[in-house]
């Protein structure tokens, strides 16, 4: 299995050449990062050439970059009076009603939105795994793949709804999960967890309404990163020590 | 001469054939259905991003309620993503208890799709039939979870715990008599796996009287067959999995190509169909059921003949036991540090996909190494099934639109998420 996936790695680097921007293996799963542009080409050999063989688009989804790696609740320094107990209200999950100025923190990620693609060869019995930023954060473009994989159409309205991503191309991209004359993206990390609006039904108008939420915020558990990996072997200081566990562990 | 117009009819969200809340806008010519608009995410319940705000264990139960006809295999997939990154293999016994519930559950959800499809298309006694094994098979899941249908059973490094040894026994009541109740509670005397192996028992000869209902049926055939045809190609190209890529002559099962946990230790057989329409894809179902039947039994006899534990004993990811909390300074710590703060997994991405009963099921994971998922993807079968289904009624009667939602055994909560 590992030889399978290192010999799909060395065919993606001799075939697609500078198209690709970055390829990595991880827990038996191949990543490649493609740029936007390169995008419809790369995405057209590895469907038709013999050795990917990639005639399924199986999943196509959107991320947000904007939080990546960002805790609510310091673990590593500790102060006199012990862990930080308050909860900053920077990260996904909060009730930003209030605030007047809804400004986006700067991503601790250089590149906020991305689009992933999973692809699976029926033929070859192999995955891959497909990685397009978007290269502006504040309107994110990504070519529409729908003329490769039929697939993708349904896929892509997703990403649209819950994301905002653009896809150049895409025959029809319309809203498709949210509801009828939504306003936002909902699955962005700086939308809040409890929606901006909520439907009640209201006995004077005799009609359903929306309102602004009248939900509380909180938070049961903050999110916390501990750098330190829950099982395996301690982490090894020399470098060499460390991909030689790393290969032992694809073997496996 | 009068001017012709197509007209456009609205079919659901609140149709009984609809299976839930799809909301289709039919473009007609006649009885003829030029284009259909499927609207979804009526059932949209924002799954993955409530999951980025919990802890990774307390998003289990959410995942029951994705596919809520096969409740243990959504579960699977999730956990398996998270093992992934997590680096952890469960013990051999839990590995074949999941193997055994992934197939119960495969029968459940296929149970519940031929009385439904049946229903739909006219042969109504078809879901009470079905319905009969079900209470059955959902009593299992009653037995070792305690809930009949969101059981939250599986967890990352094995089981909840083992199967038990005694089966829930019915009550008499002012409605049932002790003498009824004794007769039903007949074949629960003994263990969990005597039940199941007397189900295995009598279950083909119950796929065998489905079989007598529909196969040869004449109204069923010509419901069925040419209708909602897929060519291979097209259903590479639409993203179809399971029954649906089967039914088109693809053979493709991830139990067999892809195995994960012990299927590579099961015999069974992958059927394919040849045609790719309505019945084609019936016949692949109802044999997928009786290979099914045979993955149980094999299990039921390991499980039989090989004790041992269903969970890793690792603390840093599995709760210590109650007793062990009581003396044992470092399990209370471990106990309130699991549900407080919950684990952390480490920093990168994984993607775990599962031969659910409806296709492919897959979890895509990206940590950013705290307690929570940075992302969660659930990518659900029945998602690309719905969005071909404009190619797939083009051309054909209205009529005939059920028969396909019908055989893309379509539920909301996986598509809507």
């Amino acid at each position: 299995m590992a030889d399978k996936i290192t010999q799909l790695a060395e065919q993606l680097q001799d075939r697609l050449g500078e198209g690709l921007q970055e390829i990595t293996i991880e827990a038996g799963e191949v990543t490649i990062e493609v740029a936007p542009e390169d995008l419809l080409e790369v995405a057209t050999q590895l469907r038709d050439l013999a050795e990917f063989g990639f005639e399924i688009l199986v999943d196509l989804c959107g991320v947000d970059y904007a939080n990546y790696g960002k805790d609510e609740w310091a673990t590593e320094e500790t102060s006199g009076s012990g862990f930080s107990r308050g909860v900053d209200a920077q990260t996904a999950g909060r009730l930003q009603v209030v605030t007047e100025d809804l400004v986006v923190e700067k991503p601790s990620a250089p590149r906020r939105f991305a689009a992933v693609m999973h692809l699976l060869s029926v033929k070859n019995n192999q995955r891959l795994r497909v990685r397009i930023y978007a290269p502006d954060d504040d309107l994110p473009v990504i070519p529409s793949v729908t003329s490769i994989w039929s697939s993708a159409d349904w896929y892509e309205r997703e990403a649209f709804d819950l994301y905002g991503i653009l896809f150049d191309g895409h025959p029809d991209l319309r809203r498709l999960l949210t509801d009828y004359g939504f306003i936002g993206h909902p699955f962005r990390k700086d939308f809040p967890l409890t929606g901006n609006v909520e439907v009640i039904y209201d006995p004077e108008k005799q009609r359903v309404v929306y309102q602004p939420v009248t939900i509380e915020p909180r938070v049961l558990v903050p999110k916390v990163i501990r750098a330190a990996k829950v099982t395996g072997p301690e982490p090894v200081e020399d470098d060499s020590g460390a991909e030689e566990a790393a290969a032992a562990g694809q073997a496996e | 001469m009068p001017e012709i117009r197509n007209f456009t009819l609205n079919f659901g969200p609140q149709h009984p054939a609809a299976h839930g809340v799809l909301r289709l806008v039919l473009e007609m010519d006649g009885e003829v259905i030029e284009r259909a608009d499927p609207h979804i995410g009526l059932l949209h319940r924002a799954t993955e991003k409530l999951a980025e705000s919990k802890p990774w264990n307390q998003s289990i139960g959410y995942m029951d309620r994705l596919d809520y006809v096969s409740m243990m295999c959504n579960e699977h997939g999730y956990v398996l993503a998270m093992e992934k990154l997590l680096g952890i293999t469960p013990p051999l016994r839990a590995q074949y208890i999941r193997v055994l519930f992934d197939e119960i559950t495969r029968i459940l959800n296929h149970l519940l799709w031929i009385g439904a499809h049946g229903l739909d298309v006219g042969a109504m006694t078809m879901f009470l039939y079905a319905f009969r094994e079900r209470e059955d098979l959902m009593d299992l899941y009653e037995a070792v979870s305690g809930t009949r249908m969101h059981a939250t059973y599986y967890r990352p490094g094995g089981v909840y715990r083992d199967l038990p040894d005694t089966m829930p026994q019915y009550q008499a009541s002012k409605w049932h008599s002790q003498k009824e109740v004794d007769r039903k509670n007949e074949k629960r005397q003994g263990s969990m796996l005597d039940f199941i192996e007397a189900f295995t028992e009598r279950f083909p000869g119950c796929v065998d009287d489905y079989e007598t209902l529909l196969t040869d049926n004449r109204i069923w055939k010509q419901r069925t067959v040419g209708i909602g045809v897929v060519s291979p190609e097209r259903a590479l190209q639409l993203g179809f999995s399971g029954p649906m890529l089967r039914g088109s002559g693809v053979e493709w099962d991830l139990r067999k190509k892809q195995p994960y946990e012990v299927y590579d230790r099961m015999d069974f057989d992958i059927p394919v169909g040849t045609t790719g329409d309505c019945y084609d894809r019936y016949l692949v179902r109802i044999e997928e059921m009786r290979q099914s039947n045979r993955i149980i039994r094999q299990c039921v006899d390991w499980l039989r003949s090989n004790p041992g534990p269903v969970m890793l004993d690792d603390h840093k990811l599995v709760p210590p036991r109650r007793e062990e909390m009581k003396a044992d300074m470092e399990a209370l710590i471990h106990h309130f540090k699991l549900f407080t703060e919950g684990f952390c997994v480490p920093e990168g991405e994984a993607y775990a996909a599962i031969e659910h009963p409806k296709g492919e099921f897959g979890v895509y994971i990206i940590s950013d190494g705290a307690n929570k998922p940075y992302r969660l993807k659930v990518r659900a079968p029945g998602f690309a099934h719905l969005s071909a289904m404009d190619e797939m009624v083009r051309g054909h009667m209205l009529a005939d639109v059920v028969a396909v939602i019908g055989t893309q055994d379509i539920v909301f909560g996986e598509i809507d998420r």
